[in-house]
């Protein structure tokens, strides 16, 4: 059995998985009458990847939303490192280290591939809007320090030949891939992805997949994924939140999340074994 | 015999790579687009990189006489792999990358590699699924780490850990790899290529530092090229010509090898680059037309009769001014006004604003193609050869290039013509053996270094250049008598845009039939253009108005081919349109693209019967590979088009 104590845990292939980075701890969301998101806890680990499932309308976008600080929940407490993180904006967030991609890709269509990979580093931009009109000396040096990381994460996902294309013309799986890219380009500690899966090709999932692990595995970014994908989930992921109903009801590593009885009544049917 | 009159010292790749890094220490030998931009070594730089990775290798415990795999694709690390393995007195053995698991576990065997240099984690996990049944393997070296943290690395590598360690050892290990390169002799092995077989079983072609070097040397001196040359280096490094053109010749010469950032870029960075010594499969330069001929439909009106007025000005003159030949002053003037205007703006967008020296080879160039880009200005001219003969049979020296010929037998190389009509070669470059398979060494090469090439041709009266008809195999005999060459048909097919492949059979029959495969950019364009909706590959294939437009393709070329007397009995009577793209997965085509008639006829038996038994459909499966190795079928209903012939004989036509 694996060790889930304080100090982290090792996987089965090896990873060494860190102490908490952020913590949910009784959160309840409600839209006037309807609660999204009924007492839940969770913790996501340093290093790890953390998949949240569920079947439609369980509450799990819901939940990516107050992790991002999109959403304000009405009860409960988040922690990020160590501390209680008070109701923030959006950018906050960002500048603490978690970026996210969207269900419905939200990315600049009219521009090319390479300037919305930029605009993830924005929150890393330290030049004045000066400085930057005059484009001289700092903003120069800095926006070439940019572009440095951003070709490396252009390399590392494999869009060098769309580089210059503009969004607009690409297909889904590939707005998927930039939309990662910018994620990315934020250099972020936690990654958040909303259904990273949903509408592709079996290739194509076998390619996010393999982009996931190696993100994962060569930037030590830890992610926080929902999906829909069982299969994929529990190849990917090192510990499942089931959700149903805006409730918990299941966690733990994939293999123990699978044989769990409630969760295969709420959301995987009825057992065929 | 060939006198030797490379210097002894200049005996080996390493050797020459010393003299350039001693020549021209600061001139620029390599560069490769990584990270947007175009990353750069100088001779000096690259000299050190190879040698720190060839001292790795000696730490490693690499023998002289191994042979070491390279699989990936052109990249700079991967050729100093190279030369590394040649200084530790080893042999490199250049593998196609795109070749699935089972093709490569046969040549890894064959050639009983110990070291594997691979270039990223695709190669790795090919080599390790094979890896069982392959005990001589005991390295794996991957250029490219990433997604490799995990993999057990008791017996693997980075390669940039190699040369750190070779860095390190320098002074332990220098004296041991000088005297391993000193030791390379003309008679060493230089490198073994795999030929890809139109037939049967890869069979390893050994070449010697005397062939590749004394090959280079000549090819060098044929076009007058030097260090300031710049080529691209993107086709398969397992390919002679690649070996050849990105080290023996840049060895010897000294010029710059630019790899492309990855295949799908290849286009824009051949843009960027602009190379002065290009070569290129026709394949490539009929892509290249497409798609200006595409992007020219969607022009605007003025643009469209900028284009065809000055183009029809560049036909009629362009090949005479580039052979220097006397043309009149108004037609330099309308020729010069046309390359402001499109010629250099054209040439500009495809990347050959600088090419000198340009060839293609490896399969027959359609004439049109090939007047096109020679109308424009650009040098490009044909040779003829093959892995056996280090490349070199024949090439079309400067002012003497025609589309119908290969040329004049390259310096040092003499050619025979059999009394079968077979072309035979001897040269510096002629091949040392089959890697052990003597019997087909022998039954390839004669006691006196005469090489079958295979293919049937003859030499022209009068000019003394060489015209290859085709696979002497696949030359045949219509029911009547008359010449059946089913690539010169092909040929005529594939110039059209909307072809992308075209595969004739005939031989011994009343009349020839044929199998198209649509060419998926230029049809789909046309296809939008026209509001023709469709959702798949497949669909598009088997639309009636495609079929329509095939149709009059044909019948074009069946009107040309009734003007020439001794082929107009090749004429196309009846055709379908494949439902599939002919794939080198399937092995319906070689690794280098050309097509295997043989496989083809076995594997779709039921439509050549049906092509010729009169029936208007007909239903078919097939068996398709996927990139990664699995099997799956698709099923398809194809219509069979009859077409007119064209001629005095034309009623002849059966059914």
């Amino acid at each position: 059995m694996r060790d889930t104590t304080a100090e982290g845990y090792v996987t089965a292939d090896g990873r060494r998985i860190g102490g908490v980075l952020m913590e949910m701890r009784n959160i309840t969301l409600r839209f006037g009458g309807v609660k999204a998101i009924t007492d839940i806890s969770f913790d996501i680990r340093e290093g790890e990847i953390r998949a949240i499932i569920g079947p439609n309308g369980a509450g799990k976008s819901s939940m990516l939303n107050v992790i991002s600080g999109f959403y304000v929940p009405q009860e409960g407490e988040v922690w990020f490192r160590g501390q209680r993180r008070p109701p923030m904006k959006p950018y906050q967030v960002a500048r603490m280290g978690i970026a996210r991609t969207f269900q419905n890709i939200a990315l600049f269509e009219g521009m090319s591939v390479l300037d919305n990979v930029m605009t993830g580093r924005l929150t890393h931009v330290r030049s004045g809007i000066l400085d930057q009109a005059i484009w001289w000396g700092r903003a120069e040096r800095e926006e070439d320090e940019h572009r440095a990381k951003v070709e490396r994460i252009i390399d590392f996902l494999e869009i060098q030949h769309i580089r210059k294309t503009p969004v607009a013309r690409l297909p889904y799986g590939l707005k998927k891939r930039v939309e990662l890219a910018r994620a990315l380009a934020a250099e972020p500690r936690l990654l958040l992805l909303d259904e990273p899966m949903a509408g592709m090709n079996v290739e194509e999932k076998e390619d996010m997949c393999r982009f996931i692990l190696d993100v994962n595995d060569e930037f030590g970014t830890t992610i926080c994924l929902i999906e829909h994908d069982m299969g994929v989930v529990m190849d990917l992921s090192d510990r499942v939140v089931v959700m149903d109903y805006g409730k918990k009801i299941g966690d733990g590593p994939p293999d123990e999340v699978r044989r769990s009885k409630a969760v295969i009544d709420a959301y995987l049917g009825v057992s065929h074994d | 015999m060939a006198v030797d009159t490379v210097p002894a010292d200049l005996c080996s790749i390493p050797a020459l790579m010393a003299r350039n890094a001693r020549r021209f220490p600061g001139r620029t030998a390599y560069r490769e687009k990584e990270f947007g931009i175009w990353q750069s070594w100088t001779w000096a730089e690259a000299l050190d990189e190879a040698r720190a990775i060839g001292r790795g290798f000696l730490a490693l415990g690499l023998n002289r006489g191994d042979h070491v795999a390279i699989i990936g694709r052109n990249r700079p690390a991967l050729y100093w792999s190279m030369v590394a393995a040649q200084m530790c007195g080893a042999v490199p053995v250049p593998l196609y990358q795109d070749a699935v698991a089972e093709e490569m576990a046969y040549v890894l065997d064959h050639c009983g590699a110990r070291f594997v240099v691979a270039g990223d984690q695709e190669q790795v996990d090919k080599v390790l699924e094979v890896q069982d049944r392959l005990p001589a393997i005991e390295q794996i070296v991957y250029a490219d780490k990433r997604g490799m943290r995990k993999y057990d690395h008791s017996r693997m590598n980075w390669l940039a850990d190699v040369a750190a360690e070779g860095r390190a050892a320098q002074a332990r290990l220098d004296p041991e790899l000088d005297r391993r390169i000193a030791e390379l002799t003309f008679g060493h092995t230089c490198v073994m290529l795999y030929t890809s077989g139109t037939t049967g079983k890869p069979k390893g072609v050994v070449l010697s530092n005397r062939n590749i070097i004394e090959t280079s040397r000549a090819s060098c001196d044929f076009d007058r090229l030097t260090e300031r040359e710049e080529i691209l280096a993107y086709l398969p490094m397992a390919w002679v010509g690649d070996f050849i053109f990105s080290m023996g010749q840049a060895m010897w010469a000294g010029f710059c090898v630019n790899c492309p950032e990855s295949a799908a870029t290849m286009m824009t960075d051949l843009r960027e680059i602009g190379p002065t010594y290009f070569f290129a499969p026709p394949r490539v330069f009929e892509t290249a037309l497409t798609s200006v001929m595409i992007r020219m439909e969607d022009a605007g009106r003025l643009k469209k009769w900028l284009f065809r007025t000055f183009m029809g000005v560049a036909r009629r003159v362009g090949p005479a001014i580039l052979d220097g030949k006397p043309v009149g002053l108004a037609d330099r003037i309308a020729y010069g006004l046309g390359s402001v205007l499109v010629y250099g703006p054209l040439k500009n967008t495809m990347g050959f604003s600088r090419i000198r020296v340009g060839y293609t080879a490896g399969e027959a160039i359609g004439p049109e193609i090939f007047e096109f880009y020679r109308s424009l200005g650009i040098n490009l001219k044909q040779l003829y050869g093959q892995t056996e003969a280090s490349v070199f049979i024949t090439q079309q020296p400067d002012g003497q290039v025609r589309s119908d010929t290969v040329g004049v037998p390259s310096p040092g190389v003499e050619v025979r013509i059999a009394e079968t009509g077979e072309v035979f070669y001897r040269s510096p470059g002629t091949f040392v053996e089959y890697y052990k398979n003597p019997e087909s060494t022998a039954s390839t090469k004669d006691a006196d270094g005469w090489v079958a090439t295979g293919d049937a041709g003859y030499f022209e009266e009068g000019t003394g250049h060489l015209k290859i008809i085709d696979r002497a195999k696949d030359v045949g005999r219509m029911a009547d008598g008359s010449l059946f060459a089913p690539k010169y048909v092909e040929n005529k097919l594939k110039f059209f845009p909307s072809i992308l492949e075209a595969v004739v059979f005939g031989n011994g029959r009343p009349w020839c039939v044929a199998f198209l495969n649509i060419d998926l950019t230029a049809v789909g364009n046309w296809a939008e253009r026209n509001n023709i909706a469709y959702a798949s590959y497949q669909e598009l294939a088997g639309h009636p108005r495609v079929l329509d437009m095939m149709q009059g393709h044909v019948e074009e070329v069946n009107r040309s081919l009734a003007a020439d007397p001794t082929l107009k009995g090749c004429q196309v009577r009846r055709f379908l349109v494949l439902h599939k793209e002919l794939d080198a997965d399937d092995g319906e085509l070689t690794r280098t693209r050309k097509v295997r008639r043989r496989i083809i006829e076995e594997k779709y038996a039921d439509l050549i019967a049906a092509l010729y038994d009169g029936s208007t459909r007909v239903s078919t499966r097939t068996e398709v590979t996927y990139e990664d190795g699995r099997k799956g079928t698709i099923a398809a209903t194809l219509e069979i088009r009859d077409v007119a012939g064209a001629g005095p004989d034309a009623r002849r036509k059966a059914a």
